[in-house]
């Protein structure tokens, strides 16, 4: 015998709480203070990038140069068909639409990982051409065009941060998308218990919120394209 | 009389309802966490404090002959990072406020358990990595972390260091996050913002600090410890980087933290004044909102530290500005707490008189602070004991003070005992006499010219570094009594009781120590924060209402 | 209390799909704009273009739209203090070429 909604609702009461309103908006309340933690924590990178690229304009021209902005753009149009298929599938939830649900979750991870796959495409050739920072860094490129490659290095450094630690949070999103995916299949999820599904979905859209500003700021820094 | 001892002895409540290790180390109760982070950063405030005793040490003769400089540099490199971040920063907060708050609202816990035993986890772990690097080698690069020393030069643990303070952020960052939500959401019925202890609304304000600020530090710290690994040259000026931005990013976070760390040692002062007055705080819509102007405004001050390390002298105009206009909510508070005493009718109580200690030392502490927002005087005396003494009698006459009343205050709560009142009020008196004779002579020695950071100095320093030395061991006396006499009262300690100090407050509606689920019935509140002058009638109405 | 007048707002799918849609027209404009030289004007509407599409998201897909007032007030802080950050340092940089000093 299925469970109702409200049976779902109630087993999942935590004890503290007076009621599944209380709960479920004091889970989104939470979620939402995390995001502002994470905000803050690439703004440290963004303040960063924001200083060097100031100064050191001409270097982050030429280091952009080697992004592919077409692998850049297909990333970021990934990233939006994969905000959609979450918020569709919140709205499965919502509306108690299980078999749905369950195939937009598993989606979403696609675009996620097709993200990822292309990231993993973009690093290696980057690898390949010694172009990550360290002792190994060379960028033959730099004196031909007058600029410092000690200060693309900076540009790069900033690269790998920046993707890298936005990366790290799409990993994490895939995985907490596959644990709601699987919790939902099961039927753990009703339209009055899906804060969880809610949660992860405000995860997700930020992890997209900061490649909308990561890919202008380093994929299309200047008209001038070679890749 | 012997019934209602038993009785006591025989009640369900929060300490005794579960004895085994497994119940402790996977509680989600906010109480017995609570007794689990005393117990860490006692500890930890410990360890802090056997790195103090070493520098006082070393500081009685001029000459650098106790253990080298590279050695002081660890010295007092761990001293400021344990204390800071393992010991200031949680102390009132995951100690004091996990414990209180729930019960000052009238709910059964925080509104996230489970992530507030993560917290503590996270807490331990954290100083795991930090401790191990100590002992390991130890770090050598200032609690402060400049680079390129930190990023490139530095030979000791930095990344081991480096780590740990991260891991120990998300501590501070979920406890932060807890507390917000649990304030705004899940407030007994009744209780407005404008019926909440003070003690609540400091709490919010750092916690502000603590979700805004932490996450700042930590990406710095990552990309110090990326430099490190990967020779990024972010922070490199021979790679072409800018060891300013390190500062900027790192002062960022750390000075809104001393809102962190102080904030919540105001809303133990606030609740402890008022209590030992028996009167409402003077003007208290001034010092809950000062409590958010001191964390809005602090988020804005942080070159200040900075205003010898290169930035734009424009820069430095604004910040400097900025600086004094963060000193105003802080006299606004202390202005209330002294008119709450006015007309009231004071008990010398240990809390009390810590409270006292606070006042008076942490306006001395604020005002040396605006000093040195000022640049011309802060040009003279940056990088010298002026600034040690400034902050130690923010940070241990304001702060530690704080947290030792709180802990005082709320221990029959925490405990359902009694401490002995003679002993504690001698701790006192030696806290009190043994940190101003430790930090007085640094502001007279550092306003003559001696250099922090350093193990030898210029002859003349001596009497003024032998009288410091002196006041360390007093100070210490005082700190390590409470630990004895809490650990007896435990055992010995008579019985306290729901309310003790017969205060005004939900927490002390509830038996001592409280039930794990706090109240039996939710309570409704109907009276105003503090009001002492219709205490019976609150009395009664909670009693009908049981 | 579970009973349909407790349940969220619930969005059509067609608000999503057409939001999703405008997010892919910015984005193929972006990339088109930086094929033109605009100087300083390229980053500027870069920029504009991305908070444009960062709106959407965060009203439409995260529901900042239909959310209670604490929650709009939470965002536009870590908004602002982020803005604090990266401004208050910019006054450093932007303003150290401002004084020289002259040799000694």
């Amino acid at each position: 015998m299925a469970t109702s909604d409200i049976e779902i609702a109630e087993h999942n009461l935590q004890h503290h709480f007076a009621d599944m309103d209380q709960q479920r908006e004091t889970s989104t309340f939470g979620m939402w203070l995390f995001l502002v933690t994470e905000i803050m924590f690439f703004g440290g990178l963004f303040c960063a990038y924001l200083v060097y690229r100031a100064t050191y304009y001409r270097a982050f021209v030429e280091g952009s140069q080697t992004m592919n902005i077409w692998l850049g753009a297909t990333n970021t149009a990934a990233l939006i068909c994969s905000s959609l298929t979450m918020a569709l599938g919140v709205r499965c939830a919502q509306t108690d639409n299980r078999k749905l649900m369950t195939i937009l979750l598993i989606v979403t991870m696609l675009f996620g990982l097709v993200f990822l796959g292309i990231k993993a495409i973009e690093y290696h050739e980057h690898w390949t051409h010694h172009q990550f920072p360290g002792p190994n860094f060379s960028f033959p490129e730099a004196e031909a065009n007058g600029v410092n490659p000690q200060n693309v290095q900076i540009y790069f450094s900033l690269y790998w941060a920046m993707t890298g630690l936005h990366a790290l949070h799409m990993i994490i999103g895939v995985g907490l998308v596959l644990w709601i995916t699987i919790a939902g299949a099961r039927g753990l999820y009703s339209a009055d218990y899906y804060a969880p599904v809610e949660n992860v979905g405000l995860y997700w859209h930020f992890v997209d919120l900061v490649w909308i500003y990561l890919f202008p700021l380093l994929y299309l820094i200047s008209k001038k394209h070679s890749g | 009389m012997a019934t209602a001892v038993q009785a006591t002895v025989e009640r369900e409540n929060y300490l005794n309802h579960d004895y085994s290790l497994k119940s402790w180390l996977l509680t989600r109760d906010h109480k017995r966490i609570a007794i689990l982070y005393l117990i860490s950063i006692t500890a930890m405030f410990f360890v802090g404090g056997f790195f103090a005793m070493l520098i006082r040490l070393e500081l009685l003769t001029p000459a650098g002959d106790l253990v080298s400089s590279d050695t002081y540099n660890k010295l007092f490199t761990m001293h400021g990072i344990v204390m800071v971040f393992f010991f200031l920063i949680p102390s009132v907060p995951a100690v004091i406020g996990n414990f209180v708050i729930p019960l000052m609202v009238g709910a059964r816990d925080l509104a996230f358990p489970r992530i507030n035993l993560l917290s503590w986890y996270l807490y331990m772990i954290g100083a795991t990595f930090a401790l191990v690097s100590m002992i390991w080698g130890g770090v050598d690069t200032g609690w402060t972390f400049y680079t390129p020393f930190s990023s490139s030069y530095s030979n000791t643990h930095v990344v081991g260091s480096a780590l740990g303070i991260f891991i120990t952020g998300f501590s501070s960052i979920f406890t932060g996050l807890n507390f917000i939500v649990t304030i705004h959401r899940m407030r007994a019925p009744g209780l407005t913002w404008s019926r909440l202890p003070l003690f609540c609304w400091s709490n919010y304000a750092a916690s502000l600090i603590m979700v805004l600020g932490t996450p700042v530090i930590a990406i710095t710290l990552l990309l110090v410890a990326l430099e490190r690994l990967f020779h990024i040259g972010v922070f490199n000026p021979a790679l072409g980087g800018d060891p300013i931005l390190f500062q900027h990013l790192f002062w960022f976070y750390s000075h809104p933290a001393v809102y962190i760390m102080i904030l919540p040692g105001m809303g133990v002062i606030s609740e402890v004044v008022t209590c030992f007055s028996r009167k409402r705080v003077f003007g208290y819509e001034f010092v809950a909102l000062a409590s958010i102007a001191i964390a809005v405004l602090g988020f804005l001050v942080w070159a200040h530290h900075m205003f010898v390390a290169g930035i734009s002298v424009y820069a430095a105009l604004v910040f400097s500005l900025l600086s004094y206009l963060v000193a105003i909510p802080s006299a606004v508070k202390v202005f209330n707490w002294t008119a709450t005493l006015y007309k009231g009718s004071v008990r010398y109580d240990t809390p009390m008189l810590y409270a006292f200690g606070f006042i008076g030392l942490f306006t001395i502490g604020g005002l040396t602070g605006v000093f040195l927002a000022s640049l011309g005087i802060d040009v003279h005396v940056t990088d010298t004991y002026f600034v040690v003494a400034h902050f130690h009698y923010v940070m241990v006459g304001g702060m530690v003070l704080a947290y030792l009343a709180g802990l005082h205050f709320w221990w029959p709560k925490m405990t359902g005992k009694l401490y002995p009142e003679g002993w504690a009020k001698l701790s006192a008196l030696l806290v009190f006499v043994g940190f101003n004779l430790t930090f007085f002579p640094q502001f007279i020695v550092g306003y003559l010219g001696m250099p922090r950071r350093y193990h030898a100095y210029p002859p003349e320093f001596q009497v003024l570094n032998v009288l410091s030395t002196a006041g360390a061991s007093v100070l210490a006396v005082g700190y390590v009594l409470p630990m004895i006499y809490f650990m007896w009262s435990l055992r010995y300690g008579e019985d306290a009781g729901p309310n003790p100090w017969h205060a005004v407050g939900l927490e002390w509606m509830t038996p001592s120590p409280p039930p794990t689920h706090n109240f039996d019935e939710t309570p409704v509140v109907t009276w105003e924060a503090y009001d002492y002058e219709h205490q019976a009638e609150i009395d009664e109405e909670v009693a009908v209402g049981h | 209390m579970s009973t349909e007048e407790h349940r969220q707002h619930v969005i059509a799918s067609s608000v999503y799909v057409v939001i999703w849609a405008t997010l892919m027209v910015l984005t193929a404009i972006t990339v088109f704009a930086s094929f033109i030289e605009l100087g300083e004007l390229n980053i500027v509407l870069a920029l504009t273009i991305a908070t444009i599409k960062a709106t959407l998201v965060v009203l439409f897909f995260m529901h900042l739209f239909y959310s209670s007032k604490l929650t709009k007030v939470t965002v536009i802080a870590a908004i602002f203090f982020l803005f604090l950050l990266l401004a208050l340092s910019m006054t450093d940089y932007l303003t150290r070429s401002w004084a020289t000093y002259p040799a000694h």
